[in-house]
């Protein structure tokens, strides 16, 4: 890399410092403008939604196992099990999936 | 409730914080445990960006941030400029904004604003949970209390997936690698659940995402740049089409 990975840290350091200290510091008082409410309401979903998939299928050795990761991530999350549960169940799957599918 | 005792008697408030302290670490603990998880495989993506464990251990040490995190190494990785990272941190983070907006409306009229910036500083998914889980008034005492767990779990694991993810086979590597997209299944299905709009969303998100990063063009693109693309305007129409009322925006508070 050319870049300077301590700039690199110091950058994303910043910025997300920022965005949570500045509503914090700021703000007081509730945000009005219902546009730009709604826009923040749904931003989380929308961002984590476009980064999981097709991310989770090539990011496993073969997609087969992503795709069956995916499936039983949005399952147990669904019926409420925990974050951790939910991560942990992911790394469980693609580990014996991949035990039966790559040789 | 405990900061009327503090202020009333400094011995007793000194308890009173005591006992907060120590409610935040017992309810920080296990979400120190999910960090470790989840923070090992977002070393992989460090180690892959070319970041050592130090840089790694440093970086979520000062950024706290799953998806801001994973995202700022992916565009990294492919040697990116610094304001592309910061546009990618913004954007991947912008739920703190919503976040830090509701946590701001919870603090005592009063309260020090030494309390803002340091509470600043770990706003996650889960610690921000806790915190509007509890009744009343935010008790700085228990967030710092969770924060002394979770802070170092999330650094540790992120150094230790530097390390240890170029130790491990492949296989296992490949199994971890999809902690992090598990968790963010955890953060957006539950929303999903309860809202069809969500819900709707969540799945034209997915297609939208999977027909630009295939579609001949725009999958040229990269992945960080297509990643605000498709934010900024799927919300944006979303919050055209479907405006959300004042009270309907609880249902992101466990998120």
């Amino acid at each position: 890399m050319t870049h300077n990975a301590y700039i690199y840290i110091a950058v994303m350091a910043a910025v997300s410092y920022a965005v949570r200290v500045l509503p914090l510091t700021l703000i007081r008082g509730q945000i009005k403008n219902r546009f730009l409410r709604s826009f923040l309401y749904y931003v989380p979903y929308v961002t984590l939604s476009v980064m999981t998939f097709p991310a989770i299928i090539e990011a496993t050795q073969s997609p087969v196992s992503g795709v069956l990761a995916l499936v039983a991530g949005i399952v147990l999350a669904w019926r409420g099990a925990s974050l951790f549960k939910v991560s942990a169940s992911c790394c469980v799957i693609v580990f014996v999936a991949e035990l039966l599918l790559c040789r | 409730m405990g900061t009327n005792t503090s202020r009333s008697n400094d011995n007793a408030g000194e308890t009173v914080r005591h006992r907060l302290f120590r409610e935040g670490i017992r309810d920080g603990i296990p979400i120190a445990l999910g960090y470790l998880a989840v923070s090992f495989s977002l070393g992989i993506t460090a180690r892959n960006a070319g970041l050592t464990a130090f840089q790694g251990l440093l970086a979520s040490l000062l950024n706290n941030a799953s998806a801001g995190e994973y995202a700022a190494f992916s565009v990294i990785a492919t040697d990116a400029a610094y304001w592309e990272v910061a546009v990618v941190t913004l954007i991947a983070n912008a739920r703190y904004i919503l976040m830090s907006c509701a946590l701001s409306q919870k603090f005592a009229p009063g309260s020090p604003l030494a309390h803002r910036f340091l509470i600043g500083f770990d706003v996650t998914d889960e610690l921000f949970g806790i915190a509007v889980s509890r009744p009343g008034y935010l008790e700085p005492a228990y967030m710092y209390g969770a924060f002394s767990v979770a802070l170092p779990g999330w650094a540790v694991g992120t150094a230790l997936g530097v390390i240890a993810g170029n130790l491990l086979p492949a296989r296992v590597v490949s199994a971890l690698s999809v902690a992090l997209y598990g968790m963010f299944l955890a953060v957006i299905i539950p929303p999903a659940k309860k809202s069809r709009t969500v819900a709707g969303l969540v799945l034209i998100s997915f297609a939208a995402s999977f027909l630009c990063s295939y579609a001949p063009m725009l999958s040229a693109v990269s992945s960080g740049i297509r990643t605000i693309i498709l934010t900024v305007s799927i919300s944006a129409t979303a919050a055209i089409l479907f405006p959300v009322e004042k009270g309907e925006e609880a249902a992101g508070d466990d998120a």
